[in-house]
């Protein structure tokens, strides 16, 4: 056992899951990804990434909640082997803004549980499985996802009005 | 005007003085803050408290509570989850009570003017200020002047004067900043400006 490449990890993921549940992988120089096209595996697909001899993937070093703009929304796993191999990759999830589920790691990653809520609170993904779903940052009665690419802030909070 | 233990009036250890100016002196000699930052604007309080600028020389020193405070000083960035929090703590404060903005972020919002969406623009959107204290953070000498206006502000206050009319009395007291940061600068001792150019004007029509 040893540091992977991110060709390597790929491909074990391919080879444990189907090569059509995953897209191709994008050897980005900056951070190596792939997309799981397959919700109902993300869940499985982490565990397995998590306790695999091979992967351990011990660390979610970040969740990032991503709106492309296009009426797509994602979230961004950035995943470490901290304690084992040292090699990382990122796995990316799609969802569009009408059906925009996507399952939850926390019951994997704790740390998901309040990244989960941060990307909720912010671009407006609901993350299905999270055990205290709330928002985090923004009062729990503010209006509207402000990171999404059309938020249009509201015009008063509890009568202080808000833009400039 | 002398300040009040400068004045001669004293005679064989007796001290003659309007007792609104002798309450007014003893308030403004003891301006109790309230202890609360909000953002890095409070690092930038705590120097000022710290030893180097040592408030406590102006009989300044933080209270840990709003009961006891007879000044806000709103030290940061209000946000809308804290504005209510800053409002409730305003409420609790006893009259008279005085309220120092200190910072871009408290005065207008400062770099979220804009795009954040979490931000009060300007803390005067909740509760009334009596001074603005400009700077992203101001240094320790700038929230010192703030608290000097305070202090002006208290020395103005006067039985069936409001708030708005000792605030206008200050305000009309005051050269343009332009001009007096032009004089005190020595760089710019060949700049002509205004505040030079009048008296030479008046020199001149004497002569004539």
């Amino acid at each position: 056992m040893s540091k992977l490449t991110p060709e390597q990890i790929h491909a074990i993921i391919k080879e444990e899951f189907g090569a059509e549940t995953v897209s191709d992988l994008d050897n980005s120089r900056t951070m190596p990804n792939f997309t799981v096209l397959d919700h109902t595996l993300w869940q499985p697909m982490a565990y397995f990434m998590r306790t695999d001899e091979r992967l351990k993937f011990d660390y979610l070093a970040c969740l990032s909640g991503v709106d492309y703009g296009d009426g797509t929304l994602g979230a961004v796993y950035n995943l470490e082997s901290l304690s084992a191999y040292q090699h990382k990759i990122a796995v990316k999830l799609k969802c569009t803004k009408e059906n925009n589920t996507i399952p939850s790691v926390a019951e994997i990653w704790r740390t998901a549980e309040w990244h989960e809520r941060e990307a909720y609170d912010l671009v407006g993904i609901v993350f299905e499985g999270n055990p205290d779903l709330r928002r985090i940052l923004c009062p729990n009665d503010w209006e509207g996802h402000p990171l999404r690419k059309d938020y249009t802030v509201q015009e008063y909070y509890h009568g202080i009005k808000v833009p400039y | 005007m002398p300040s009040l233990l400068d004045a001669k009036i004293s005679n064989g250890g007796a001290i003659v003085t309007k007792v609104e100016d002798l309450l007014n002196w003893s308030r403004l000699s003891s301006l109790w803050p309230m202890s609360f930052g909000l953002a890095c604007c409070a690092i930038e309080m705590m120097a000022t408290n710290a030893s180097n600028y040592d408030l406590e020389r102006f009989g300044i020193f933080p209270r840990s509570s709003p009961r006891q405070s007879d000044l806000m000083i709103v030290a940061g960035t209000v946000t809308f989850k804290m504005a209510e929090r800053v409002k409730r703590l305003y409420d609790q404060m006893s009259e008279p009570r005085y309220v120092l903005s200190m910072g871009s972020c408290a005065n207008c919002g400062g770099p979220y003017w804009e795009h954040g969406y979490h931000v009060v623009k300007g803390v005067d959107r909740v509760i009334p200020v009596d001074v603005y204290v400009p700077g992203c953070p101001p240094r320790p000498e700038a929230l010192i002047g703030g608290l000097m206006k305070i202090q002006e502000l208290i020395r103005e206050e006067r039985l069936g004067l409001t708030r708005k009319e000792a605030l206008q009395k200050i305000a009309a007291k005051s050269a343009p900043a332009e001009e007096v940061i032009i004089a005190a600068h020595p760089f710019n001792a060949n700049v002509k400006s205004p505040a030079t150019e009048k008296p030479k004007q008046e020199v001149e029509e004497v002569t004539a």
